[in-house]
């Protein structure tokens, strides 16, 4: 990123500490002088010696069992990953080789037909995805731009709070609102649109949380820069703020659009699937991955209804993936310059 | 093009904290003004209420009196972004914008202003690179990105796009502390060759450098920690090092304080 961040690994800085008062370094209590600590007339060379190498000793013990308990954490978080991936890959893979998954639709397939397609779910999820996207992102990268460059006293210690609440809001509670603001107080009906509203509001915390720290680590020096040179400050913001964490932006905007990608509740209460293509948004049901997935979930014990579940899924996360990507590639070519 | 600078009673705040106390002196056009002191003394605090950069830093706020000629800086129809396009800043860390080349840090204050125009901009960074002493080390490689520069070539990188938007006067706050000896040198004897064009003030820790460069030097200094920072006296650099009205000054510049 663009602020050099001090990296300083912890064996650094264990070298350097406690070399002659071991005592005050392995109690943590006042430095005593060496000498004081020293018995008179008790060979001095020997004890100094022993007393030296014993706190080392333990710093390697202490080093080694952090390394461990590391290592250990990463395995044990590895292994779910490892095996959910390998499962939908194994169960999924057969599903998506099949071209009528890309190209049809569900329509007149029941449970214990075999295939059909996805491209409708495909199609819907990315659209409700990218309306999502589309409203909550510039709100939220809005937002973090006031809290960070604007936003002093009361109002900004108000919305910051807002946002960690926001960021705590389980997915069903974000859907009962939008349900009870769009269809119980307008008397609007369920549609894509209503769950991309509940999605708006899930995404918009993710991204004001990364946004403002991105922006919190460039440099205060490049905003002095830019108005030393009589730039506005708006025009600083834009063009050196927002420029320079840009790439730290789409990483954060990317972590929203796979939060809200794979969320199920909103689309439960919110849009009722269809096995057809639908591409109004705004209108009736409308199908996505998730409600695909779930769609079937009754009938699991029947093989054909299980492969189609594993493919939806194992689709759902090559989307994310997919997504990464496109983002990483626009994130790099938008980066600094080293 | 370059202005004299008259301070008149000037107190500076940060919040409640009162950083500079009852300043005033005139900055001659032309010339190279040197601003020295012990860390904390209030000379950076000062060099920034000269182009309102201190108004950056929340409760920043001054009493008193900035006069650039005729114009007073802290009018209330003057606005700060206009103070700062007529009084230009290089800081102690070179800090070129890290997402631009070279040619586009020096366009950077006309481009972020809204000139447009491919050939002005062109004339511009040669002249400027060229007045910084760096376009003979730059020229073929002006779309490489402006931070893979040396720390040294970095500041002077800074000081072109300083003098890219044309200011009258140029705030250096210690350009060279974080420069090597050459690097210092060529700093150095480029400021030499600006005050022909500007004014310049220039904040120093290092004594020899503002013995070097500056035909007049401010002493600053503080009681203890905690007082505002009050201006000592203001000379010719030659009387301030060789024979100050001041004992304060002379101690320090001897190098014995209290």
């Amino acid at each position: 990123m663009t602020a050099a961040i001090d990296r300083r690994t912890p064996d650094d800085r264990s070298s350097s500490d406690g070399s002659d008062l071991p005592d005050a370094a392995r109690s943590g209590g006042p430095a005593v002088p060496a000498a004081g600590a020293t018995p008179p007339g008790d060979g001095p060379g020997r004890e100094a010696l022993s007393e030296m190498s014993h706190p080392h000793r333990a710093r390697a013990v202490k080093n080694g069992v952090a390394k461990g308990v590391m290592w250990a954490a990463f395995a044990l978080a590895m292994v779910p990953l490892v095996w959910i991936l390998g499962t939908v890959v194994a169960k999924g893979m057969h599903m998506l080789t099949t071209m009528t998954w890309w190209t049809g639709n569900q329509r007149n397939i029941n449970s214990d037909d075999f295939g059909g397609g996805a491209r409708h779910a495909i199609e819907g999820t990315l659209q409700m995805v990218a309306f999502t996207t589309l409203i909550a992102v510039p709100i939220g990268i809005l937002t973090a731009v006031y809290l960070v460059e604007y936003g002093r006293g009361p109002l900004a210690r108000a919305i910051s709070f807002t946002v960690d609440i926001l960021s705590g809001v389980p997915s069903i509670v974000a859907a009962l609102f939008i349900y009870a603001v769009w269809v119980t107080t307008f008397g609007l009906g369920r549609s894509g649109f209503a769950a991309s509203l509940a999605l708006v509001l899930l995404m918009i915390p993710v991204v004001v949380r990364s946004t403002e720290e991105m922006l919190k680590l460039v440099p205060n020096e490049l905003r002095e820069a830019a108005y030393a040179l009589g730039v506005p400050k708006w025009v600083t913001v834009v063009k050196v703020v927002l420029r320079t964490a840009y790439s730290g932006i789409i990483t954060g905007v990317l972590l929203g659009i796979a939060r809200v990608m794979g969320e199920t509740a909103p689309l439960l209460i919110l849009a009722p699937y269809t096995k057809n293509f639908q591409r109004d948004l705004f209108n009736g049901n409308f199908p996505t991955l998730p409600m695909m997935i779930n769609q079937d979930r009754g009938d699991f014990a029947l093989t054909t209804a299980a492969e189609r579940m594993w493919g939806a899924a194992l689709t759902l996360i090559l989307l994310v993936l997919l997504l990464n990507v496109i983002g990483r590639v626009i994130a790099h070519f938008g980066s600094v310059k080293k | 093009m370059a202005k004299r600078i008259d301070v008149s009673d000037l107190n500076v705040y940060y919040g409640s904290f009162q950083a500079v106390e009852g300043v005033s002196m005139t900055v001659e056009p032309r010339s190279v003004t040197a601003f020295i002191g012990p860390s904390g003394c209030g000379k950076s605090t000062f060099l920034r209420t000269l182009n309102r950069m201190h108004e950056v830093i929340p409760g920043g706020r001054v009493e008193g009196k900035v006069m650039l000629d005729d114009q007073d800086l802290y009018a209330s129809s003057m606005d700060p972004v206009t103070v700062r396009r007529t009084v230009g800043m290089v800081f102690q860390r070179p800090n070129p914008f890290p997402t631009m080349s070279i040619y586009d840090n020096v366009a950077a204050g006309l481009r972020l202003n809204g000139v447009k125009n491919k050939k002005t901009l062109d004339g511009i960074v040669e002249t400027s690179l060229k007045g910084a002493n760096l376009w003979n080390e730059v020229k073929d490689r002006l779309s490489k990105p402006g931070a893979g520069l040396s720390g040294g070539q970095q500041q002077r990188l800074c000081i072109a796009r300083a003098i890219a938007v044309q200011p009258q006067v140029l705030l250096m706050d210690e350009p060279c502390s974080a420069l090597d000896p050459i690097s210092t040198l060529a700093v150095e004897d480029l400021i030499n060759e600006l005050k022909s064009d500007y004014t310049i003030v220039i904040v120093t820790h290092n004594m020899q450098q503002a013995a070097r460069v500056s035909d007049r030097t401010a002493f600053f200094n503080i009681r203890k920690t905690g007082d505002p920072g009050r201006l000592v006296e203001i000379d010719d650099t030659t009387r301030i090092f060789n024979n100050p009205s001041e004992q304060a000054t002379e101690d320090y510049i001897s190098g014995r304080f209290g």
